[in-house]
């Protein structure tokens, strides 16, 4: 493949990204990474401002943009959805829609995980999964800026900062700092191994909210990569031939990628509650 | 060609500064506030609310079997004393009805028993009645029957006894006499 191959590809956005720089063929990467620009498709795009503080740039990004449009967008219907149960406890229309996942996170997720004493996590978990879900649904609606916000490892590394603190902080809280960190190496080892131990364990603590960050991230950047590279092969190979073929795959693809968001959501919010439980109730 | 793609998509990100992996401290800060900000909006104004009225209905949803479970129970114990007091009402019909029945029984027994007495008293004193007016028309009869005969015999006397056959009596008895 030469770079010509790709300064042919059609796409209009691809075609001005590829005019820029003849002998880049990061379009791909250009879609599924964050920008300071925010586009609204054929009515132009706007440039974000830029935000310096305290010697880092805070500037908002698209994919901070987008994760507020997609916050407020959770909000509201979640405003009314619980307004919903103001006026009787049956619910109705949309209530039901969230009442079922609210349930479904409730009694599948967090109460097996965290067992007794689950109630003052729930609004955590509930936030949790719903942010999730809402990111990754977000995701696959093929406009312009929709980008998946789950897609960008700083957003999942965030989250994933998040769980990590309220791991620690249930563990300390539960069993005392000293208690907790002592807890950290399984007793009854040989005093030779506890050093070693102590140092895995340590290393333990930071890799599992690390494995959410990656797990999640990669799940949603992979399938956005797979979609795009599979319309690309259409301007690759400069025929519309392989365009049946491509877009079938894409559907298929984007089918996979609906159960992954959902997947994904369950994932990241049942592995959180799971490492809450296993601090908070720590074996002896 | 397709693994080309992928592998110079990951190379040439790579090369032109930036890539897909890099964290950036601005969208870190942004999510973390985005986060925790929205945390407390949707407890304060949706999970409460949602979750209190998920829990209230749960207890009501409870209760209202707890209470369609007493009900059941109170009928059932209305039920069952309707039936015992059925029960004992119809003993104490049954033990009515057999009262009365014998205590009809006894006053039949009692009437027919004074209707027989009566009745024979009545019959002992027409009988009496009767030997008594027979006894007294037969002592009538037997005075008017030895006055009748008296006076046929005083008739026939005072007819038939002539010459001749006060002759053929005297003889005749002569005729006993000698015999003997």
């Amino acid at each position: 493949m030469t770079p010509d191959t790709v300064k042919a590809l059609t796409s209009a956005d691809t075609l001005k990204k590829a005019a820029e720089s003849s002998s880049d063929p990061s379009w791909i990467m250009h879609h599924v990474m964050d920008s300071n620009r925010i586009s609204f498709g054929p009515l132009g795009s706007m440039q974000l401002p830029h935000l310096q503080l305290f010697g880092f740039n805070l500037s908002i990004t698209r994919d901070i943009f987008i994760m507020w449009f997609v916050s407020a967008v959770l909000v509201i219907l979640l405003l009314i959805a619980a307004r919903g149960y103001k006026r009787s406890l049956v619910p109705k229309g949309i209530s039901n829609f969230f009442e079922v996942i609210i349930d479904f996170v409730k009694n599948e997720i967090v109460k097996p995980a965290i067992g007794k004493g689950y109630e003052p996590y729930m609004p955590y978990m509930l936030t949790l999964f719903f942010f999730i879900l809402f990111c990754n649904m977000f995701g696959l609606i093929p406009l312009p800026n929709l980008v998946v916000v789950t897609g960008n490892v700083a957003v999942t590394a965030s989250l994933a900062i998040i769980s990590f603190v309220v791991i620690q902080y249930t563990g300390m809280k539960q069993h005392g700092v000293m208690n907790y960190l002592k807890s950290l190496v399984p007793s009854g080892m040989p005093v030779m191994i506890i050093p070693i131990m102590a140092v895995i364990e340590l290393i333990g603590l930071f890799t599992k909210p690390f494995a959410l960050c990656i797990r999640l991230f990669a799940n949603m950047v992979a399938g956005h990569i797979v979609i795009f590279s599979l319309l690309g092969l259409i301007f690759i190979m400069h025929t519309i031939y392989v365009a049946p073929v491509s877009v079938g795959f894409t559907l298929f693809i984007e089918m996979l990628e609906i159960l992954v968001a959902l997947i994904q959501a369950y994932v990241f919010t049942m592995l959180t509650a799971l490492f809450i439980g296993m601090a908070k109730h720590i074996e002896h | 060609m397709i693994t080309g793609l992928f592998l110079s998509v990951f190379i040439l990100a790579a090369e032109s500064g930036g890539s897909i992996i890099d964290v950036d401290p601005g969208v870190v800060f942004w999510t973390l506030i985005t986060f925790i900000v929205l945390l407390f909006i949707l407890k304060k104004f949706a999970w409460k609310p949602i979750l209190t009225a998920l829990d209230q209905r749960e207890n009501a949803i409870r209760e209202s079997l707890d209470k369609a479970e007493k009900a059941k129970l109170d009928a059932q114990n209305v039920l069952e004393q309707n039936q015992v007091s059925l029960a004992k009402a119809e003993e104490e019909s049954k033990k009515i009805v057999e009262q009365s029945r014998q205590y009809a029984e006894k006053l039949k027994e009692q009437i027919l028993q004074d209707s027989r007495d009566q009745a024979r008293k009545v019959i002992n004193e027409a009988s009496n009645e009767i030997e008594r007016k027979k006894d007294a028309a037969f002592d009538e009869l037997k005075t008017q029957v030895a006055e009748i005969a008296i006076k046929a015999a005083e008739k026939i006397l005072k007819e038939n006894l002539n010459e001749e056959m006060q002759k053929r009596i005297v003889n005749k008895y002569i005729g006993e006499i000698t015999k003997n």
